[in-house]
C-alpha cells in the first residue's frame, strides 16, 4: 500500500509502452504509402484511383524537408513507396540524397514534357503551379501594367508592391528561376529592387487580398490563389497577367513524386504515377485549380477561362531551379529581403 | 520510450521484490536504503541521457562548424534576427510576467463581481494555440481585415492604424496566449501557500502592499521564475506564428537554413544557438527563483483572506479582467465559430471532416500518453533531487530541460536519428527494434513529445515541491519512512496542486503540439493539430476553424478540470 501511486504510475506507463511497441509497424503489402508535403484535395483523384484499381493508398501529409529526412533516415525500413512534394527544389535534393530509384516509364515520358521530370527519370512533375503578377484594374491602367518580374524592381513601384516573405518556398523558387535564367548577379539586382519596393507579407492569400483593399496595386502570387478567391467571389477586383510573355516565360514550379528507392512494391508505385500522369491528371490538379503536366489534358474551366488556356511557361528544367533554391535563399539575404 | 518504461521500474528506489531479503524488517530497510542511494541517481540519470540523447546527435554538428555559413548568415540576417529575438523575449517576458501574476494577485487578493469565476476563466487561452490567435488575429485585424476595412471606410483610406504584422503584434499575440501560464503557476502557489505570511506581516503593521511585496512575492518566487520560463522557451522555439507577424528570430533561421537550403546540418549547427540563447533563459530562471527554499509546515497553509473591492475599483477590477479574456479568448473563438459555420454551410464544407472521430481520438491519446510518461518522470527526477541532493541529481534535472529549448521539428529529426542509432546498435545483436523503428509506430512519436514537453512537467512540480520544507522531509525520513514512502505519502499529497498543473500543462501542450506530430507520426495517424496545420499552411483559415476549435476544446477539458480542482482545494483549505 506504501508507495502506490508512484507504482501504478510506472506500470501504467510500462503496459502502455509494450502495448504501443506491439500496434505499431504495419509493412502494408498492396497498399502504396506516400510521403506527402502537397496537402489539398489529395483524397478525391486517390479515392478515384482505389475505386479503380482496388488498390489502397496510405498518406503521410508533412513538410517537404522533413519527410524527405525521414524517409533517409529510415532507409531500408521505410514505409515510403511514394514521396511527393510542391516544390521542384525537394524533388532535386532528395534525389541527390539518394532516396529515389529511377523509373523507366515510356507512360510516363510520353505525358510528361522534358523540362518537367527529372533527366534520370527519378521523379515526374505532376502538376503545374504558375508563379505570376496580379494587379487591381481600378489602380492600375492598362498602359502601365507591369508585364516581367524585372519592372516590379523599378523605382516607379515603390511602395506599390505586394511580396510573399523569404522563408517561403515559392519566393525561393521564384528567384531560384531568376538566377538560372539571368545569373546572379542580375538576379540580385531585380530581387534587391523589390526588396526596396515591397511590403513583404506571410501568404499569397493576404497579399492578394492586399491588392483588393488597396494596400499595394500588384503582387506576385500563385495563380490557383486567385483562382480560389474568385471561386468564392466572382467579382474579386484583382486580376492576373502572364509574366514575361515573349521573353523568358512565366515562372513555372511543380508539384511532382518519385518512388523511392526501398519501395516494397516498386511497379504499383509506377502505375499509380501513371495513372496520375494521364487519366487521372483531371482529378488530381483540378481541385486545388492547378495546371496539368500532360499537355494532352485541358485545364479546368474556371482557369481555362479567367487566365486561359496555355501561356508561355519558363522552360528552364525543374531540376535545374532546384538545385539552385540554396543559392536563391543566400540571395534574398543578401539582397536584404525580409 | 520503451526504454525508459522499462528501465524506470528497475532503478526506482525499490529493489526487484524477487531480490528484497524478507527475514526482518531491518535487513529490509537497509536494502532499502542502499538501492535508493544509487537508485534515485540512476533513475535521473537515465531520463536525463533519453532526453538528451536527440539534441546530442544534433549539437555534435557545432564541433565542426561549417563557417562558411555562419560568415554569410553573420553578415546578412543573424545579426537582424538576434535583435528580434531578444527584443520578442523581452516584451513577451516581461508582459507575461507583469499581466499573469497582476491578474493572478487581483483574482486571490480581492473580492468582486466575478472574480472566483475569473479565477479559471483566465487560464482559457491556454488552449489557444498560438498560431491559430495568430492567423485569426491578421485576419481580422491585417489590413486586409473588416477591421481595418472599416477603419479606412470611417477615417479614410490612408488613416493610421497600428501596424498589425509586427513585432508590436506579435509581442501582443504571444503575451495573449502565454500569460496564463504565470497566472496559472502563481495562482497555484497562492493557494498551495502564501496566505498565513500575508496575514502575519499584515498582523504585525505591513501595509498590504508592503506584505505583498515583502512577503508574498518572494514567496511566489519560484512559480514566477518557473512560470516566465516556460513564457520564454514557448517564444524562443515558435518559427511559425512569429512568421504571420514577420519577426524573423533565429528559430525562423534555423527551420528557414533547413528548408530553403536543405542544409540539415548547418541547420544543426545553427540550432545550437537556440540552444544556447535556451541555457541563457534556464540560467535566468534559476538565479531568478533564488537559492532560498520556501515552504510553511502545511496544515498552517490559509487561504488569502481576499478584500472585496467596492465601487469603481470593482467595476475597474471586473473590466481588466474581462478584457483580457475577451481579447485572448472570447473573440478569437467568436471569429472562428463564425468561420466554422460558414464553411458548414456553404458549398464545400471542411475537408476530412469525415474522419473528425479518428483524429480527435489520436489527439488525446496522444496527449494523454505523453503527459503520464512526462509526469511520471518528472516526479522521479524531483524526488532524487530531493532524496540524493547533489551535482549528479540537479545536473539531471536541469539537462531535462533541453528538449523545451530547441524548436520541435529539430528535436523531431533528433530523435529519428537518435532511434535509427539505437536500431542499428540493436540489430548488431540480433534482432532491431519491432517495426520500422522511429517512425512506424506510436513509440518514437511519444518519446518525442516527452522529449519536448518533460521540462515544463518538471519545473511546475518542481517549484510545487520547492515549498514543501525539508524539514519534513528530514523529519520524515530519520523516523525511518524510505524515500519512496515519503514520496508518495508526503510530497504527492503536499504538492498535489503542482502536480495537476503540471498535468494540465503537458496534456495541452501535447493537444497544441504540432512540428513533432508532423514529422514523426505513423503513416495515417492524423491529429487534429495536423489537420489544422495542413489547411492553415494553405491560407485556408475559414476552413481550419472546425480543427482549431476542436483543439480549444480539447485542451479546455484539463484547463477546466484543474479549475475545479483548484477551487475545491481553496475551499477545503478555507474550512
Amino acid at each position: 500500500m506504501t508507495n502506490t501511486p508512484l507504482r501504478t504510475a510506472l506500470v501504467i506507463a510500462s503496459v502502455s509502452a509494450i502495448a504501443l511497441s506491439a500496434c505499431g509497424g504495419d509493412d502494408g503489402e498492396g497498399t502504396i504509402q506516400i510521403y506527402t508535403g502537397r496537402h489539398y484535395d489529395l483524397e478525391e483523384a486517390f479515392t478515384q484511383f482505389a475505386d479503380e484499381t482496388g488498390i489502397n493508398i496510405e498518406f503521410l501529409e508533412g513538410s517537404d524537408a522533413e519527410l524527405r529526412e525521414r524517409i533517409a533516415a529510415e532507409g531500408e525500413d521505410t514505409q515510403a513507396d511514394i514521396y511527393m512534394t510542391v516544390d521542384a527544389g525537394n524533388l532535386a535534393t532528395a534525389s541527390e540524397q539518394g532516396i529515389f530509384q529511377p523509373i523507366d516509364s515510356e507512360i510516363l515520358t510520353d505525358a510528361i514534357p522534358e523540362n518537367l521530370r527529372d533527366p534520370d527519370n527519378e521523379w515526374f512533375a505532376l502538376s503545374v503551379r504558375a508563379r505570376t503578377i496580379v494587379y487591381s484594374p481600378e489602380r492600375v491602367p492598362a498602359d502601365e501594367l507591369p508585364t516581367t518580374y524585372a519592372e516590379l524592381a523599378q523605382p516607379e513601384w515603390n511602395d506599390r508592391v505586394c511580396l510573399r516573405n523569404s522563408s517561403n518556398t515559392y519566393t525561393q523558387s521564384l528567384v531560384a528561376s531568376l538566377i538560372a535564367s539571368r545569373g546572379y548577379d542580375e538576379a540580385l539586382e531585380i530581387v534587391s529592387g523589390w526588396a526596396d519596393n515591397a511590403e513583404i507579407l506571410a501568404n499569397d492569400v493576404i497579399a492578394l487580398n492586399s491588392v483588393a483593399e488597396g494596400l499595394c496595386d500588384v503582387a506576385i502570387t500563385n495563380h490557383y490563389y486567385l483562382a480560389r478567391l474568385l471561386e468564392d467571389d466572382p467579382d474579386f477586383p484583382v486580376e492576373l497577367v502572364w509574366a514575361d510573355q515573349g521573353g523568358q516565360g512565366t515562372h513555372v514550379n511543380i508539384s511532382g513524386a518519385g518512388v523511392t528507392k526501398y519501395a516494397d512494391d516498386p511497379e504499383l508505385a509506377q502505375q499509380l504515377l501513371e495513372w496520375l500522369a494521364t487519366d487521372g491528371q483531371s482529378a488530381f490538379v483540378d481541385g486545388n485549380h492547378e495546371y496539368p503536366v500532360n499537355p494532352d489534358v485541358p485545364p479546368e474551366a474556371l482557369i481555362a477561362t479567367t487566365f486561359g488556356e496555355t501561356f508561355e511557361a519558363d522552360q528552364v528544367n525543374a531540376a535545374d531551379f532546384g538545385a539552385l533554391n540554396a543559392e536563391a535563399v543566400r540571395l534574398l539575404d543578401e539582397a536584404g529581403y525580409e | 520510450m520503451t526504454d525508459l518504461a522499462e528501465r524506470a521500474p528497475a532503478s526506482a528506489d525499490e529493489p526487484d521484490p524477487s531480490s528484497r531479503p524478507t527475514s526482518s524488517d531491518s535487513v529490509r530497510l537497509e536494502a532499502g536504503d542502499r538501492a535508493s542511494r544509487w537508485g534515485w541517481p540512476t533513475a535521473a540519470v537515465a531520463i536525463a541521457l533519453l532526453v538528451v540523447a536527440p539534441v546530442a546527435f544534433l549539437a555534435t554538428s557545432i564541433l565542426d562548424p561549417n563557417e562558411e555559413v555562419w560568415r554569410a548568415q553573420w553578415q546578412s540576417r543573424l545579426p537582424g534576427q538576434l535583435a528580434d529575438t531578444a527584443i520578442l523575449l523581452v516584451g513577451v517576458g516581461v508582459s507575461s510576467l507583469l499581466l499573469g501574476s497582476g491578474l493572478a494577485w487581483l483574482v486571490t487578493a480581492y473580492r468582486f463581481p466575478g472574480s472566483r469565476l475569473f479565477g479559471w476563466l483566465l487560464i482559457a487561452p491556454l488552449a489557444m494555440p498560438s498560431y491559430v490567435l495568430g492567423f485569426v488575429t491578421i485576419s481580422v485585424f491585417g489590413f486586409t481585415g473588416p477591421i481595418q476595412g472599416w477603419w479606412r471606410d470611417t477615417f479614410g483610406a490612408d488613416a493610421w492604424f497600428p501596424p498589425v504584422d509586427s513585432m508590436g503584434g506579435a509581442i501582443v499575440v504571444f503575451t495573449l496566449v502565454l500569460y496564463p501560464y504565470v497566472f496559472l503557476l502563481a495562482r497555484t502557489a497562492l493557494a498551495d501557500q502564501a496566505g498565513s505570511a500575508y496575514d502575519v506581516a499584515r498582523s504585525l503593521g505591513a501595509s498590504p502592499t508592503e506584505a505583498a511585496r515583502r512577503v508574498v512575492l518572494p514567496l511566489l518566487r519560484p512559480a514566477l521564475a518557473a512560470g516566465s520560463g516556460i513564457v520564454l522557451m514557448e517564444t524562443l522555439t515558435d518559427f511559425a506564428t512569429v512568421q504571420y507577424f514577420g519577426v524573423d528570430t533565429v528559430s525562423v533561421g534555423v527551420v528557414r537554413i533547413w528548408r530553403g537550403t536543405f542544409d540539415r546540418d548547418a541547420a544543426s549547427e545553427f540550432a545550437t544557438l537556440v540552444l544556447a540563447i535556451a541555457l541563457l533563459i534556464i540560467g535566468l530562471e534559476r538565479i531568478l527563483r533564488g537559492r532560498a527554499r520556501y515552504g510553511e509546515a502545511a496544515g498552517a497553509a490559509t487561504r488569502l483572506a481576499a478584500r472585496r473591492l467596492r465601487g469603481w475599483r470593482a467595476i475597474a477590477a471586473f473590466s481588466t479582467c474581462a478584457f483580457v479574456l475577451l481579447v485572448s479568448f472570447g473573440a478569437p473563438t467568436a471569429q472562428l465559430v463564425v468561420w466554422m459555420i460558414e464553411e458548414a454551410t456553404g458549398p464545400r464544407g471542411t475537408p476530412r471532416v469525415d474522419r473528425f472521430q479518428e483524429f480527435f481520438t489520436n489527439s488525446v491519446i496522444l496527449a494523454a500518453l505523453t503527459a503520464t510518461v512526462c509526469i511520471v518522470a518528472a516526479l522521479l527526477v524531483t524526488s532524487a533531487q530531493r532524496f540524493r541532493p547533489g551535482p549528479v541529481t540537479s545536473v539531471s534535472a536541469r539537462a531535462t530541460a533541453i528538449g523545451y529549448a530547441v524548436p520541435g521539428p529539430v528535436v523531431a529529426i533528433g530523435v529519428v536519428l537518435a532511434l535509427v542509432a539505437l536500431d542499428d546498435f540493436l540489430e548488431r545483436f540480433g534482432s532491431g527494434l519491432p517495426g520500422v523503428v522511429a517512425t512506424g509506430s506510436l513509440i518514437g512519436l511519444v518519446y518525442a513529445y516527452s522529449v519536448r514537453f518533460l521540462a515544463p512537467g518538471l519545473n511546475t512540480i518542481e517549484s510545487g515541491l520547492a515549498q514543501v520544507p525539508e524539514a519534513v522531509t528530514s523529519s520524515a525520513r530519520s523516523l525511518g519512512a524510505r524515500p519512496s514512502v515519503v514520496a508518495a505519502r508526503i510530497h504527492l499529497p503536499l504538492s498535489r496542486a503542482s502536480i495537476l498543473t503540471a498535468i494540465v500543462l503537458v496534456t495541452v501542450d501535447a493537444v497544441k503540439e504540432l512540428p513533432i506530430a508532423f514529422l514523426l507520426r505513423p503513416i495515417g495517424f492524423d491529429t487534429l493539430s495536423v489537420w489544422t496545420y495542413n489547411l492553415a499552411s494553405e491560407s485556408r483559415f475559414e476552413q481550419a476553424a472546425l480543427p482549431a476549435l476542436t483543439i480549444i476544446v480539447v485542451a479546455l477539458v484539463p484547463v477546466a478540470l484543474l479549475s475545479r480542482q483548484l477551487s475545491k482545494q481553496a475551499a477545503e483549505v478555507t474550512t
